[in-house]
C-alpha cells in the first residue's frame, strides 16, 4: 500500500476538521481569554487598556469568598447529581439490557422523549409539580399526609431533583451502550465458577462498564458544573452557584471582562478534572492491556 | 447399563426435557455419567447438545425431569452453587483480569485462603504449560493458551464434573489434534469426569470412553466409540458417525431361515437385521461402510453378497484409495481400499467393470418402521 491515496483521502477531511475546530472551539476560547484581560467600558462593552485586575479581583476577600462558596456549591451539586444519576442510571441500563426483552426499544424511546420538549419548559413543569399547591403535594394529601406536606420548591433538594431529571438520560444512555456490549457468556462463566449475583455485578459487570460510567459522568458532571438555569428556576436563586455568578456578570452586571476571567478559571478547573479522569481511566485500561 | 456403572454414576440425567418457545430442545433425555469417564455428546448443530450441557451446568432450568449429582438432587440448585464447572465454547475468559486472577476466580468465590489459592493456581498454570505467566493479560494469549487457561480455570475448583462445550471448535485443525491429545492426557491425570460436547465425530471417537449420539433433541445411542461405529443402533447414528452406503429393499426369509433383502434391480443380499424385524415384508435399508467392501475384478465365489458395477472415479489418498462405483440401479457405492501392496500403477481404471463383495455380518439393516 502506498501512502499517497491515504493522504489524498484524509487531507480534505482533516482540513474541514481543522477549520471546524479553529472557528468553533479555538477562536471563541481565545476571544474569551483576550476579553478577560481587557477593562469594562462605561456602558458594559469592553475597552483597552490591558489589565490583570479581573484576575486579581478574584483574590479580594469578599469576592474570593463568594467565588469559593459558589464554586463549592457547584462542585457539590454536580457531584451529587452525577452520583444520583449513576445510582439510578445503572439499574435502569441493566434493566433495559437484560430484563426489558421486547419492551427494550419502547422503553429506550421513552427515555429520549423528554428531549422533544424544550429544556426550559421541562424545568418549569417541575415548578408546577413541586410548588406548595402543586401536584406532588396534592398526591401526598390524597395519601393522607396532610395539606402542603412538602415545601420543596426553591430548596437545594428541588435543584438537585431538577439536575438529576435533566441529566439522567445522558448517564443512562452511556451506561446502556456499555452494558449492551457486555458479553453475557462472561456472566454465565462467573456464575458457573461459583459467583453469586452480587459478586457477578462487582467483579464482572461493573469493571467492564467503566468506559460507560466515565463517559456518562463526564456528560453529567461538566454541564452540571456550569448549570445556572435550573438553580435559578427551581432554587429561586437563593443559593449562588458558579454558573449564576457567571451569568450575572454577563447579563446583569454587564462586566464581560470579569465574567470572562471567571470563565477562564472554570475552564481550567474543568480541564484539570478531565485530565485527572483521563489519567485514572487510562490506568484502568492499561490494566486491561498490561 | 451394567449395575456397576450405575453405582459409580457421578451424574444421572433422568427424563430431562427443555423447550424454548414451544420448540423442544432436549426431549426426555436419560443419561448416566460414570465417575472418571470421558463422555462425549455428539450431534449436529441444533440437536440440543449444548442445551443439555447448559441444563447440567445450571445455566438453564429443565421443564421436566431431574438431575442427580453424586446422589444429591441438583435440579433446582442455581449454577453458582453446583460443583460442576464449564469450559465455554469461546472460553469466556474475563478480559479485565490477568491469567492468574482468571484462574483464581472460582477459589476466591469460595473464599479459599489466599495462600492456598496462590499455590493451587500456580499448580494449574503448570498443568496448562503457562508456569509463571500469571501476570499476562488475556488478549496476549494465543488461541491454544486461552483454551488451556479456560480448562484450568474450571479444573482448579476440583469439580465433580467438568463440562466442555466444543472447546476446540475455534482452533485450526493442527492445534486441535494436538489439544485433543493434551486434553485426554490431562483428564487421565486429574481423573475428573469430563462431559464433552462436539459435532466432530473424529474428535468424539478419538477422545472418549463413551459417546452419546444426539439427534433432534434425543439421545439415540450411548456406547464406546467402537460400539457406536461398528454397531450403530439407528440409521442416524450409522450415518452421522462415518460414511455409509445405502441400499433400499424388502426382506424375505429363505429356506435356511436367513434374511435376504431384495433390492430392486440388483437382486437379493443377505442381511442380519435385529430380531424384531426378522420377518418377510419388512421394508428397510442395507447400510454398508465403505471400508467394509472389497473390490474384485472377477466375481468372487466365496463371498455371500456381491454387486456388480463400473468405476466412475477413483482418488488415490496414500493410505487408501477411494472409489465411486456406479451400480445397475443407478446408485453409487463408495469403497475404500487399503493400499497394502507397494504398487507402481493403479489396479483398477475408471470405467473398469468391478465386483464389490461383503459379508452379511459387516453390513447393517435398519427397517423403515424403526425410523418412524
Amino acid at each position: 500500500m502506498s501512502i499517497q491515496p491515504k493522504t489524498f483521502r484524509t487531507t480534505p477531511f482533516s482540513i474541514a476538521a481543522w477549520i471546524w475546530a479553529a472557528s468553533l472551539v479555538v477562536a471563541p476560547l481565545l476571544y474569551i481569554v483576550s476579553i478577560s484581560f481587557l477593562s469594562r467600558g462605561p456602558y458594559g462593552g469592553v475597552q483597552s487598556p490591558l489589565t490583570l485586575t479581573n484576575y486579581t479581583r478574584m483574590t479580594d476577600g469578599s469576592m474570593a469568598l463568594t467565588l469559593l462558596l459558589s464554586l463549592g456549591r457547584s462542585v457539590a451539586l454536580a457531584g451529587f447529581s452525577t452520583v444520583l444519576c449513576i445510582f439510578v442510571g445503572f439499574p435502569l441500563a441493566l434493566f433495559l439490557v437484560f430484563r426489558a426483552g421486547r419492551w427494550r426499544n419502547a422503553l429506550f424511546f421513552l427515555l429520549i422523549i423528554p428531549f422533544w420538549t424544550n429544556f426550559l419548559i421541562r424545568t418549569y413543569a417541575w415548578m408546577v409539580i413541586l410548588s406548595d399547591n402543586g401536584w406532588l403535594n396534592h398526591v401526598l394529601e390524597i395519601l393522607g399526609l396532610g395539606p402542603q406536606y412538602l415545601h420543596w420548591l426553591f430548596t437545594p433538594q428541588a435543584v438537585l431533583l431538577g439536575m438529576f431529571y435533566n441529566y439522567l438520560p445522558y448517564m443512562a444512555m452511556s451506561l446502556y451502550v456499555s452494558v449492551e456490549k457486555l458479553d453475557t457468556k462472561l456472566l454465565e462463566a462467573a456464575a458457573d465458577l461459583g459467583a453469586g449475583p452480587v459478586r457477578r455485578f462487582f467483579q464482572v459487570t461493573l469493571p467492564l462498564s467503566v468506559p460507560g460510567l466515565v463517559a456518562g459522568s463526564i456528560m453529567v458532571f461538566i454541564p452540571s458544573l456550569g448549570e445556572f438555569v435550573i438553580p435559578d428556576i427551581l432554587g429561586g436563586g437563593t443559593n449562588l452557584f458558579v454558573g449564576n455568578l457567571l451569568a450575572q456578570q454577563f447579563l446583569t452586571v454587564r462586566h464581560w471582562p470579569f465574567g470572562s476571567a471567571l470563565s477562564v478559571i472554570l475552564i481550567i478547573l474543568i480541564g484539570a478534572c478531565l485530565v485527572a479522569l483521563e489519567k485514572v481511566t487510562k490506568g484502568h485500561s492499561e490494566d486491561l492491556i498490561a | 447399563m451394567p449395575n456397576s456403572a450405575k453405582k459409580a454414576a457421578v451424574l444421572e440425567v433422568i427424563g430431562v426435557t427443555k423447550q424454548f418457545r414451544g420448540k423442544i430442545a432436549v426431549d426426555c433425555v436419560d443419561l448416566q455419567v460414570a465417575n472418571g469417564e470421558f463422555l462425549s455428546i455428539l450431534g449436529p448443530s441444533g440437536c440440543g447438545k449444548t442445551t443439555l450441557l447448559r441444563l447440567i451446568g445450571g445455566l438453564e432450568k429443565p421443564d421436566r425431569g431431574r438431575l442427580v449429582l453424586n446422589g444429591q438432587d441438583i435440579t433446582n440448585l442455581s449454577a453458582h452453587k453446583r460443583n460442576v464447572h464449564t469450559v465455554f465454547q469461546r472460553y469466556a475468559l474475563f478480559p479485565h483480569m490477568n491469567v492468574f486472577d482468571n484462574v483464581a476466580f472460582g477459589l476466591r468465590c469460595k473464599k479459599i485462603h489466599e495462600n492456598e489459592t496462590r499455590s493451587r493456581v500456580e499448580e494449574m498454570l503448570e498443568l496448562a504449560n503457562l508456569k509463571g505467566q500469571g501476570h499476562r493479560a488475556i488478549h496476549t494469549l494465543s488461541g491454544g493458551e486461552q483454551q488451556r487457561i479456560a480448562l484450568v480455570r474450571a479444573l482448579v475448583n476440583l469439580p465433580k464434573l467438568l463440562l466442555l462445550d466444543e472447546p476446540l471448535g475455534a482452533l485450526d485443525l493442527k492445534l486441535r489434534l494436538q489439544l485433543q491429545q493434551e486434553l485426554v492426557a490431562i483428564q487421565k491425570r486429574v481423573k475428573t469426569t469430563f462431559v464433552f460436547v462436539t459435532h466432530d465425530q473424529q474428535e468424539a471417537l478419538n477422545m472418549s470412553d463413551r459417546v452419546a449420539v444426539m439427534n433432534q433433541a434425543k439421545v439415540e445411542q450411548i456406547g464406546t466409540p467402537n460400539e457406536i461405529y461398528e454397531f450403530p443402533k439407528t440409521l442416524f447414528a450409522a450415518s452421522f458417525v462415518g460414511g455409509i452406503n445405502r441400499l433400499d429393499g424388502v426382506l424375505r426369509i429363505d429356506e435356511g431361515g436367513r434374511c435376504i433383502c431384495e433390492v430392486e434391480g440388483l437382486g437379493g443380499f443377505f442381511v442380519e437385521p435385529p430380531t424384531e424385524y426378522r420377518q418377510a415384508g419388512v421394508k428397510g435399508l442395507i447400510c454398508l461402510r465403505p471400508e467394509k467392501v472389497t473390490l474384485f475384478s472377477r466375481r468372487p465365489s466365496t463371498i455371500e453378497n456381491v454387486v456388480e458395477g463400473t468405476i466412475r472415479s477413483q482418488s488415490y489418498l496414500g493410505t487408501h484409495t477411494q472409489f465411486e462405483v456406479l451400480i445397475k440401479n443407478g446408485g453409487v457405492i463408495s469403497v475404500f481400499q487399503q493400499n497394502t501392496q507397494k504398487l507402481a500403477k493403479k489396479v483398477f481404471q475408471v470405467n473398469d467393470k468391478v465386483f464389490m463383495g461383503w459379508q452379511a455380518s459387516l453390513s447393517h439393516f435398519f427397517s423403515y418402521q424403526a425410523l418412524k
